[in-house]
């Protein structure tokens, strides 16, 4: 039975096999979309060559591409730290609290939001919900979801996965 | 062999349900006994996850919430026998929170393993498919109308006069869609039934296939939910070995194909028209209506768009008939909704009812208060473009007509619950400020009203006098009009909403 994956080990920027990877869903629809989530998925991010690569896979002009990709909160054009980190600021969260989790968060990984901690482990990221409104607050650390967060909670968390990653 | 259920779900798996799984595979074998982990959805008593439930000689026996530190002490109490434990709960279907439910559309989720073809007929699974291949698109059309389903994604348009406009175009080519991007806040059923019963919306949107002449279908799925997809994929691939889903589908000679599409975390891909330019490999812009989907939607043919509820709740109207759904709920608001409990509430969760139980009903029965226990003091029901009500709005029936006259409305039937500590002008800016983040650009009011509309909430907080609140007070009333009226979709058209509700029913926090 296939699970979530664990750490996601992201591989340095190749065009090459961008291409590769694109071409694959070239005859598929809305290709384009499902191009942009897989190399994200392998590089961490959407690299600017990618714009003109994805225009010939797809037939589209360079700028068309461009517009896709930044209508999209998930598509990012800068690598990431080692992991995402995205917290849920939405109502059912608000409710308990999670503007202070927030805050917290914010201060122990030394970043705002759409930046990374020094250390170049963890970027922090803003979601709306996450869809597990009555186990407030919510983050999500990749594709993982964890409920009733608190800050000692998520400073343990954040501590294992710097192990498990090195 | 004990069979143990173990939830494979996203709530489950939040509060620890993998660590759990191995911890008890790792002491089952330690201790020498004979397990099997059964991978069922959640129940949908978030309160109660993880969830462990045991088969045995005396029917199947609850244990929850657990963690993997309970796991040594439930195996010392014998709970493969269903032996004492200090998370107890017997039979879980015995519990008022079930018991005073109504479950039609949910009543599978949680029982069996989630995308089991085998178990999912066990319990009537794929007789709403059988009834819809014995008859012909009219007689399925006729179901559905019957049974007074209306649109469980917020706009409660009825799924029978959607699917019969389909049906009467003509086209070489013709699409079932599902809107599983749950967008809204405070929502969560979709993911519930994708995760705990998945094959009953395989089996609706064949059946949708069938009622109005669509052989391919696209579930539209909302990137936060990467587990969901997994457990689709799944019911997918098994829905199709066992001949449910692909060529001739039971030897009828009907075709119905079916596809996972991630969307990239957009609110505004949730709006129909937005969905499909997405789901073309657009940017999420909205479509000017009309033409409707229904005519002119994916690639420009006609295309059922429907939330996930309205089609999950289709096999049971196929397979009990139109009339057994609509004898329940009231009204124009017939059948069942889930509604889903959620924020500062103590035991929240998915509750399926018959439309006109009361929204008190719903929070002090099955939610039984706030988790901070202090008094409640807002409820915002229907998303983030739903009202804000305070106490006193309490007993209005949760019925979409009810809820218009009360200024409200049910959308996707997600109940958010704060307590005293609410700063309501903070919901209310927030309420702006969500809509200049997820707004898709198209028109003014929308795109460039919510920047403004936290700015004069702004004012209105920090103004020194009266008059300077007052007259900001009449720049915002001014504001949502042209919002409400002159935006091209609800996002900008419905902000206003919670803004307005919330400043009828909670001046003092705007200091008015
Ligand atoms: C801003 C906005 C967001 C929406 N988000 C969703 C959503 O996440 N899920 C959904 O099913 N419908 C959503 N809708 C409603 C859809 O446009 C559409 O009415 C629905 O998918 C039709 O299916 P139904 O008739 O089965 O409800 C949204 C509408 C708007 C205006
Ligand atoms: S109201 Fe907002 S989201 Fe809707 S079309 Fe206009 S700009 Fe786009
Ligand atoms: S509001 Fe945070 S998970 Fe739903």
């Amino acid at each position: 039975m296939q699970q979530l994956a664990g750490q996601i080990t992201y591989q340095d920027w190749d065009l090459e096999k961008a291409r590769e990877l694109a071409s694959e869903f070239a005859d598929r629809t809305g290709g384009v979309m499902i191009a942009l989530h897989k190399i994200q998925e392998t590089f961490g991010y959407v690299d600017d060559t990618a714009m003109a690569m994805l225009g010939k896979v797809f037939n589209l002009s360079r700028a068309e591409v461009h517009g896709v990709t930044s209508f999209y909160h998930d598509f990012r054009r800068h690598k990431p730290g080692k992991y995402t980190v995205k917290v849920c600021q939405a109502e059912a969260c608000q409710a308990m609290g999670s503007y202070q989790l927030t805050e917290k968060i914010k201060s122990f990984l030394g970043t705002d939001f759409h930046g990374t901690s020094e250390d170049g482990n963890f970027s922090l990221e803003a979601v709306y919900c996450l869809g597990n409104c009555a186990c407030s607050p919510n983050i999500m650390i990749d594709q993982q979801t964890y409920g009733r967060v608190t800050i000692e909670g998520f400073k343990a968390l954040a501590d294992s996965l710097v192990k498990e990653a090195v | 062999m004990t069979r143990i259920f173990i939830p494979r779900e996203t709530t489950a798996g939040s509060l620890g349900a993998e660590l759990l799984v191995k911890a008890i595979e790792t002491e089952a074998k330690y201790r020498n006994l004979d397990v099997e982990i059964v991978r069922n959805g959640s129940r949908g008593a978030c309160w109660l996850e993880p969830l462990v439930e045991v088969e045995t000689a005396k029917g199947r026996v609850g244990y929850g919430p657990v963690t993997s530190e309970d796991v040594a002490d439930l195996f010392d109490n014998d709970f493969l026998n269903g032996g004492k434990h200090a998370n107890s709960l017997g039979n879980v279907e015995e519990l008022d929170w079930f018991k005073n439910q109504q479950r039609l559309t949910f009543a599978r989720c949680g029982i069996i393993e989630s995308t089991n073809v085998a178990e999912y007929k066990s319990l009537g699974g794929f007789v709403g498919l059988k009834n819809a291949l014995a008859t012909d698109q009219d007689g399925i059309i006729q179901e559905v109308l019957d049974s007074g389903l209306r649109g469980r994604g917020g706009a409660a348009f009825p799924t029978g006069i959607k699917w019969r406009t389909v049906a009467d175009c003509e086209a070489d080519q013709k699409y079932i869609v599902c809107n599983a991007d749950e967008g809204d806040s405070g929502t969560f059923s979709d993911r519930l039934i994708m995760e705990g019963d998945p094959l009953s919306l395989v089996e609706g949107m064949t059946i949708a296939g069938l009622a109005v002449g669509a052989t391919e279908g696209y579930i539209y799925l909302r990137s936060e939910y990467p587990l969901t997809r997994i457990i689709l994929e799944d019911a997918i691939a098994n829905a199709e070995t066992a001949g449910y889903l692909g060529k001739d589908i039971q030897g009828s000679g009907k075709d119905f194909t079916l596809e996972v599409f991630m969307g990239a975390g957009a609110y505004i891909c949730g709006e129909e028209t937005s969905l499909l330019e997405s789901l073309e490999g657009k940017r999420g812009q909205i479509r000017f209506k009309p033409p409707l989907p229904a005519i002119e939607g994916l690639y420009g043919k006609p295309t059922v768009v429907n939330n996930v509820i309205s089609l999950a709740s289709v096999p049971v109207i196929l397979e009990k008939g139109g009339k057994h759904y609509a004898e329940y709920g009231q009204g124009r608001s017939l059948g069942t909704m889930p509604f889903q409990l959620g924020g500062n509430i103590k035991k929240g969760g998915l509750v399926e009812v018959g439309f006109g139980l009361t929204l008190r009903q719903l929070i002090e029965n099955f939610g039984e208060g706030t988790a901070t226990g202090k008094p409640v003091r807002a409820i915002q029901v229907g998303g983030p473009l739903g009202a804000y009500f305070p106490e006193s709005l309490m007993d209005t029936p949760l019925d979409y007509e009810e809820f218009a006259k009360a200024g409200g409305m049910l959308g996707h039937g997600g109940v958010v619950v704060f307590d005293d500590s609410v700063n309501m002008a903070k919901q209310a800016r927030f309420s702006m400020e969500f809509c200049s983040v997820e707004s898709c650009g198209k028109c003014t009011p929308c795109r460039i009203g919510s920047v403004r509309g936290m700015e004069v909430i702004d004012r209105i907080v920090a103004a020194e006098s009266a008059e300077e609140r007052e007259s900001e007070h009449i720049v915002l009333k001014d504001l949502c009009d042209t919002m409400e009226s002159a935006s091209l979709c609800a996002m900008g058209g419905l902000t206003p909403i919670p803004v307005m509700s919330a400043v009828k029913h909670f001046p003092a926090d705007f200091n008015l």
